[in-house]
């Protein structure tokens, strides 16, 4: 499956966000997600599922004025 | 005391966190600003770098409040989500939120901000709002929940000072009881210490530390300048006058005469 992460074309089998996270290392780390425009929360996750051509943001903190 | 969303400071510094040489000059700076608050962001994380990771980790070691701004989003829908994520992120309610309306200015979108600030307001976010010295958007602002407002001084990274020092004036005499926190634009401590003599609560800069020839020696400059600008508010700044008006007293001036044509 083709989405969008971060803006960038990304082949995945992750069928859920929790589990797109987790393939990418970061179980555990200090990230916030956004899939297709809103916000979803860290618990919320696995319930979130990825279709084809999702638009998946991962953020996390930066420097910042 | 600088009171902000029922926290009190006794710093009116807030400091930015971008652009400083090193790590180490960051935190240096910090802690020579004697700031309380530092303002951040949030950026896509690549699995690979995990670059926020170990900015988190020396924001951790700093041990002072987190602002999150929403900086570079262009549009309400795009700012709400990015507080959103803050908010999870930082664990605070609190948010700097930015609205942009120009690349090349950086000057706020007024509607955008009012639309943003209104919707944050009322999912229980504490919204300190990046706006202009507009009475009206601010009137709006204060209506949809912020209890405290943060104007320009001048377009962010512009080191220009207090370029509408009208509007300013204006803002601070409508709103008494609101803290308002000049934010952008001020290059110079001089800037700074002119603000808070306006009665400003605080300052939030971050390009003038960060960028200047020595960061750790400037954040004390500016740290000094807005303590002697607060102070000087609160002892009352004489008004200025057209006309001389001597300081030393004029009666018993030695060789002055009266009337010198008799």
């Amino acid at each position: 499956m083709q989405i969008l992460l971060n803006g960038k074309r990304f082949a995945t089998d992750a069928k859920t966000l929790d589990e797109l996270c987790e393939d990418l290392g970061f179980a555990g780390a200090k990230i916030a997600t956004a899939v297709n425009g809103s916000f979803v929360a860290a618990a919320d996750r696995k319930l979130t599922p990825l279709a084809e051509q999702a638009e998946v943001e991962i953020v996390a903190p930066r420097q910042g004025g | 005391m600088l009171t902000l969303y029922g926290q009190t400071f006794a710093s009116r510094l807030l400091l930015g966190t971008a652009q400083y040489p090193s790590p180490e000059c960051l935190k240096r700076a910090v802690q020579a600003s004697g700031a309380e608050i530092v303002t951040v962001s949030l950026r896509r994380e690549s699995a690979r770098a995990r670059t926020g990771q170990g900015f988190w980790a020396l924001i951790e070691q700093l041990g002072i409040r987190v602002l999150p701004n929403t900086a570079g989003c262009h549009t309400a829908k795009e700012a709400i989500a990015t507080a959103k994520m803050a908010r999870e992120l930082f664990g605070t309610p609190w948010i700097k939120l930015e609205v942009i309306a120009n690349d090349d200015t950086l000057q706020p979108d007024l509607f955008g901000l009012v639309e943003a600030a209104s919707e944050l307001a009322k999912e229980g976010f504490e919204v300190l709002p990046y706006t202009t010295e507009d009475l009206s958007a601010a009137e709006r602002l204060v209506a949809a929940g912020c209890r405290v407002l943060m104007p320009w001084a001048a377009p962010i990274g512009s080191a220009r000072g207090l370029i509408n020092k009208d509007g300013l004036k204006t803002l601070r005499a409508y709103f008494p009881d609101t803290p308002l926190v000049i934010d952008a634009g001020v290059g110079a401590p001089s800037h700074a210490a002119e603000a808070m003599e306006m009665g400003y609560d605080a300052v939030l800069l971050n390009t003038a530390v960060a960028k200047a020839g020595d960061p750790v020696k400037m954040a004390e400059a500016f740290a000094r300048a807005i303590e002697a600008g607060r102070l000087a508010f609160e002892a009352g700044l004489i008004e200025p006058r057209d006309m001389a008006s001597p300081s030393t007293p004029v009666a018993g001036t030695p060789f002055f005469k009266l009337d010198t044509a008799s």
